[in-house]
């Protein structure tokens, strides 16, 4: 489904984030993306959402080479893509209720499906209580439950976590995590970046690490390795 | 597509209404802007009609001879309205003077005294001339000091007034350009001020936009809030700064009357009504969305 070959990625004038890295996901698959901060991997999720472009190197999605599609079919790859970020990316003058909406009305969703199926995904991540509250005005777990409802309600093909838990206290990142698992047994393909061995070695699924920019392992069953 | 265009005209009425500091904030700038605006162009109207008074009280006088029939006169007069230069050639018989002069002066016994004494009209016909430029009326002077009228022609007043003349012409013309440089540099500065408040705003909203397009939302779709927003700011800010410019007219006309009596300020607001809302219209649009437009392309390059 996604595939990256000998990808180099380069920051100006020398920094070098990401060095010939190749593998390929499965659809369905849930793969995660070890390494410590700074080791390449949110600059690898950019790439495939097309944020960044590659100095070498391809990137694959559906076996189209995501780089060189046009700046006006941009939009119409990402909505076949949810992203969950760090620092969760809601927009601070829309509701929750709106936030989640907002991924259906750029698909040109009609009313009645938003008015369907918002209130069920909501449900879904447990914050169906707080439709009408501004992200300001939630907790930190409950902006994530948002921006995963976002991610989720257009159907994408994959879902890109980015450090989705680094804000996060043990209980909530606990929830999250399961929240991912159960997506991904929907049939959602799931890449998730982290750091925090916890989640590595509790999930046990295939793990990528990188460090210093390289693909140093590629663990069926992942475990975190110092 | 009409989905979608409710779609935006609804989320800019939101952000309009959720930004209230803000939207407050960029209304007032509008405001003050197309009200700038709408007064320098009454301004103008107003200065160039000032203009045009003062200029026509600028002029020189033709007079003949005691002996010159009123059909030489005429035949002059109408030579004088070839001249493209001169907007007005105005015939004075010899009895018409004589009537202005005991109207202005009836009341002063010595002159009426010696005009009965002298027993005769001492007035002579006339033309008076007015001139569009302070140039012409060297020009006019000249031709009527030719050989072809010296026979019809006592007199030609304008060497005399000529330092006013020129004077007058000259103050005139330095009061238009100034004015017009003003009204630039205030249009310049108000069309940098609108962009950059605009900039500020869309600055604000950067993250706003670079999240949306990450979700996948089109640039249409991300452009259109912002551009109907403007609409709605430059809309409100129109009809603020037309009550605004009408009511202060209203309230001026009776002050500015008593300075300069038989002038009316609100009839040039209201001959120009039409001109002021396509003005105010096209200010408050044109300043509410273009800038919004072109800061906004800045960021969807990104």
């Amino acid at each position: 489904m996604i595939q990256l070959q000998n990808i180099t990625k380069i920051y100006p004038p020398n920094t070098i984030a990401l060095e010939n890295v190749s593998f390929k996901i499965k659809e369905g698959e849930f793969m995660l993306v070890a390494g410590r901060s700074g080791a390449g991997k949110t600059t690898l999720l950019k790439l495939i959402l097309v944020q960044e472009c590659p100095t070498k190197g391809k990137v694959l999605f559906e076996g189209k080479e995501v780089h060189k599609i046009e700046k006006s079919q941009l939009p119409y790859l990402r909505r076949k893509i949810g992203a969950v970020f760090q620092d969760y990316k809601l927009l601070s003058l829309k509701t929750v209720y709106e936030n989640v909406a907002f991924a259906m009305e750029v698909i040109g969703a009609l009313d009645e499906e938003i008015e369907r199926d918002v209130p069920k995904i909501l449900e879904v991540v447990g914050i169906q209580d707080r439709a009408n509250n501004f992200p300001k005005e939630l907790s930190a777990g409950e902006r994530q439950r948002t921006a995963i409802a976002r991610a989720l309600i257009h159907r994408p093909r994959v879902i890109l976590a980015d450090e989705p838990t680094g804000n996060l206290d043990p209980y909530n990142t606990s929830e999250i995590i399961e929240l991912l698992k159960r997506i991904n047994e929907l049939g959602t393909t799931v890449i998730l970046a982290t750091h925090n061995k916890e989640i590595i070695n509790k999930l046990g699924k295939r793990t990528i690490t990188l460090e210093e920019g390289r693909l140093v392992r590629d663990d069926e069953e992942g475990r975190f390795l110092l | 597509m009409f989905t979608i265009i409710k779609r935006i005209l609804k989320s800019g009425w939101q952000n309009f209404k959720r930004q209230g500091n803000l939207s407050f904030a960029t209304c007032s700038v509008l405001v003050t802007k197309i009200s700038l605006i709408t007064f320098l162009f009454l301004s103008h109207r107003i200065l160039d009609f000032a203009i045009s008074e003062i200029r026509l009280r600028a002029d020189i006088s033709v007079y003949f001879r005691q002996d010159c029939l009123e059909k030489e006169i005429f035949e002059l007069k109408e030579k004088l309205t070839e001249f493209s230069e001169i907007q007005e050639v105005e015939y004075i018989s010899k009895e018409e003077a004589l009537e202005n002069f005991i109207e202005r002066h009836k009341e002063e016994k010595t002159l009426m005294d010696s005009l009965i004494e002298l027993g005769s009209n001492p007035f002579l016909a006339s033309l008076n001339i007015k001139a569009s430029e302070a140039d012409s009326y060297e020009k006019v002077a000249s031709f009527l000091e030719g050989d072809d009228f010296s026979g019809l022609i006592e007199k030609v007043d304008f060497y005399r007034r000529r330092s006013i003349i020129e004077r007058v012409f000259k103050i005139t013309s330095f009061i238009d350009n100034a004015g017009v440089a003003v009204s630039l540099i205030l249009i310049s500065v108000s069309i940098l001020l609108t962009y950059n408040t605009i900039k500020l705003t869309i600055h604000s909203q950067k993250e706003e936009i670079a999240i949306s397009r990450l979700v996948g939302a089109s640039n249409w779709f991300i452009r259109g809030p912002f551009l109907s927003q403007g609409v709605i700011c430059g809309a409100l800010a129109f009809l603020i700064s037309f009550m605004i410019v009408s009511s202060s007219f209203y309230f001026l006309n009776s002050k500015i009357s008593i300075f300069f009596p038989g002038f009316e300020v609100l009839s040039f607001f209201k001959s120009d009504f039409q001109n002021i809302i396509l003005i105010q219209l096209i200010c408050a649009l044109g300043l509410g969305i273009t800038p919004s437009f072109i800061a906004i392309r800045k960021y969807l390059e990104i």
